[in-house]
């Protein structure tokens, strides 16, 4: 490993962002160049502004499509799709995928479901590379070590006609997990313990950088968790750096280097992790064995408590615009203060959004569900085909209709219920997905994030439970 | 060429104009215009801003949400609290405020995403500190009638008690906003250096 010390230490994210500079103008921006592009149904109007343009994609084999947001998910078949807005933006894609000469994994493909799980499944996240996406979620990817973070529509148009970006460099911020995680306790605690510390907009401007032994003792998927909601504590991006358990997870993917060049990249990736003696811009560190099973009570990821507490009361917040903040909160959410989280009933369950829809987080769902009764609606949607048919082969999916859940097929669904699958006003629902804002989930629908297996907890017993209590040991 | 195709912004230099305060922290895309109608076509979405908030279920204007007061007709600049635009990077967000007629947003700090967004639209996004924001509101409760002026070439908000206030812009976006500039023709312009690197990257990195 390439050891470098004093002045010319470097973070993982200086390394990565100097490799990728096309132009550094003396103004500050950089044209920044993206190795590799996701595209999903959301994408469709980025697609049809190049063409109206007559501009030409310059590197179709740098993006990749796959259908996720518009897709219902109790079906594979697209003309059922009721909604003609809808239907568009689905058979769009791949039209334009077709035209065009990207590479789409569609509907009744094994490989297609949501963008950000079938990035890594497939190979096409590698540790070092720049990776971009129209969606805020892109963050996810970084959990490899590379630089991933969500852009807008233009921008989308922008990086298929140019395969850059205009960017001004962000701040680097490392927040530390320090010391051993908790029995039961997963990559959504952790990233729910640093937004309820760093605050929704904590790390604006900046790229995070998770650390420390209780970061290492994570799975790829607990990290791909983790950098999935960066973004919800503000974050431009988030990443880890790479190690034995990455390479493992990357060795033999489809879109992943083989042979001699497996082993020039392997080089590479090794020199990648942030040289001792490197500064960030801001520092935070988090006790891991301090982190408990989290629930959020209100409205933003940033207020998130161990489901061992209880609601915060806004009389005791720490100035007015909090308190107000925290009483709107509650109103929408329908809670009094001082309310034992773990006495809160819940209507209905989802475990799915690129969040937590890959294989563990359906073992660890399946752990908690395994002989025991959901009382309350409550869905599986798995992040992918191939997630789906590997649960499947595991007989998790049986595990979960025999408790009364429901297995459906691979997208997005409730996280943001674009494709209509949303709850009802007034419902609160337990949901492993990354936003309890405000309508996200439907009008008027309660929305508190928690872990795969926090929810299924929630599921069986109907209300929040410390799912440490539920786990065999 | 309809505004949805264009990739040009208009150009943007001096307003004043009336403002709209959103006094809340965390203001996320999904309440500036929620999911439901993101596969609308950009004519249909202009009428959900704030769709969730702003109306009741039968469709009647909620009293007391800023949009609906009288004085927001005709407003261009939009004021809010801590992380403006936070959430999903939907694009939408920018351009129903676009259409709704705001030209510049004020918060003491933004999402990222909708940040970057605002520039491709010829909308300006300004930071200005906590305590400015609060007098600024605390005022526009008072007399939400008040006008603001924003000056893009000297960087400056000057507020309705007449005092003013400079603002940090990046001077890339501040020449592309000042011009209208086409960001991908601008690009283009690099096509060289694009290649250069792309030669360079395939050297080093040919496993990718």
């Amino acid at each position: 490993m390439a050891e470098t010390q004093g002045a010319t230490a470097a973070t993982m994210f200086e390394k990565i962002w100097r490799r990728h500079v096309v132009v550094d103008r003396p103004d500050g921006y950089t044209l920044l160049y993206i190795d590799r592009h996701l595209l999903h149904d959301g994408s469709y109007n980025a697609f049809r502004r190049l063409a109206a343009n007559g501009m030409k994609i310059r590197h179709p084999e740098r993006s990749f499509a796959t259908p996720d947001h518009y897709m219902p998910t109790n079906t594979r078949d697209k003309s059922t799709i009721a909604d003609p807005n809808h239907k568009r933006m689905v058979v769009g894609l791949a039209e334009h995928a077709a035209s065009t000469g990207v590479t789409i994994f569609d509907i009744g493909d094994r490989r297609q479901g949501i963008v950000h799980v079938v990035g890594p499944e497939q190979g096409i996240t590698l540790p070092g590379i720049t990776l971009v996406c129209g969606d805020s979620h892109t963050s996810t990817h970084g959990a490899l070590g590379c630089l991933a973070f969500g852009i807008g529509s233009s921008e989308v148009t922008h990086v298929l006609a140019t395969q850059s970006l205009w960017q001004r460099k962000p701040k680097a911020m490392r927040v530390n997990i320090d010391g051993p995680l908790g029995f039961g306790i997963t990559g959504k605690d952790v990233i729910l313990a640093i937004i309820a510390r760093i605050g929704a907009a904590g790390g604006t401007g900046h790229v995070l950088e998770y650390a420390g032994s209780g970061i290492r003792q994570l799975s790829i998927e607990g990290r791909l968790t983790l950098c999935n909601m960066s973004i919800e504590g503000g974050g431009r991006a988030g990443m880890i750096a790479p190690d034995d358990k990455t390479y493992e997870f990357i060795a033999g993917r489809p879109y992943a280097p083989k042979g001699e060049a497996w082993d020039r990249a392997l080089a590479f990736w090794r020199t990648l992790p942030t040289d001792d003696g490197a500064t960030f811009d801001r520092e935070v560190t988090l006790s891991g064995p301090e982190i408990a099973p989290m629930v959020t009570w209100g409205t933003s990821p940033e207020d998130a408590a161990p489901v061992t507490e209880a609601v915060p009361d806004p009389a005791t917040a720490a100035d007015a615009a909090r308190r107000d903040g925290q009483a709107r909160a509650l109103a929408y959410m329908g809670l009094e203060p001082g309310t034992p989280i773990a006495e809160i009933p819940v209507d209905r369950v989802f475990i799915g959004s690129c969040t937590n829809s890959r294989i563990e987080d359906l073992r660890m769902a399946a752990a908690v569900a395994k002989g025991r009764k959901a009382q309350i609606p409550s869905w599986i949607v798995p992040g992918s085909g191939i997630i789906k048919e590997q649960a499947e082969a595991e007989g998790l999916d049986k595990i979960f209709t025999e408790a009364g859940f429901e297995w459906r097929e691979a997208g997005c669904s409730m996280c943001v219920g674009m494709n209509g699958e949303i709850g009802r006003p007034g419902e609160r629902i337990a949901s492993t997905s990354n936003r309890n804002f405000v309508g996200r989930q439907g009008k008027g629908v309660r929305t508190h994030l928690v872990s795969p297996a926090m929810a299924a907890a929630a599921a069986v017993t109907g209300r929040f439970t410390d799912v440490r209590r539920l786990l065999p040991a | 060429m309809s505004t949805e195709h264009k990739q040009q912004s208009r150009p943007f230099d001096r307003l004043t104009a009336t403002a709209v305060a959103i006094d809340q922290p965390n203001v996320d895309t999904d309440q500036i215009i929620p999911a439901r109608f993101l596969a609308l076509p950009r004519a249909e979405q202009v009428s959900h801003l704030f769709n969730d908030v702003r109306y009741r279920e039968d469709g009647s204007p909620r009293e007391g949400f800023a949009l609906n007061a009288p004085t927001a007709k005709g407003a261009q600049i939009l004021i809010a609290e801590r992380n403006f635009g936070c959430g999903s990077s939907r694009e939408h967000a920018v351009t129903v405020l676009v259409d709704n007629g705001f030209r510049v947003f004020i918060a003491p700090s933004f999402g990222d995403i909708f940040h970057n967004n605002s520039f491709q639209n010829g909308a300006l996004p300004i930071r200005l500190p906590a305590e400015r924001i609060r007098e600024m509101l605390d005022h526009l409760a008072r007399r939400p009638d008040a006008s603001i002026t924003v000056d893009l070439e000297s960087q400056t908000v000057t507020g309705p008690d007449n005092w003013t206030q400079s603002f940090e812009i990046d001077g890339f976006r501040k020449q592309c906003l000042l011009q209208g500039t086409d960001d991908i023709s601008l690009t283009l312009t690099y096509a060289d250096a694009i290649a250069a690197h792309e030669r360079r990257a395939a050297a080093e990195c040919d496993w990718l």
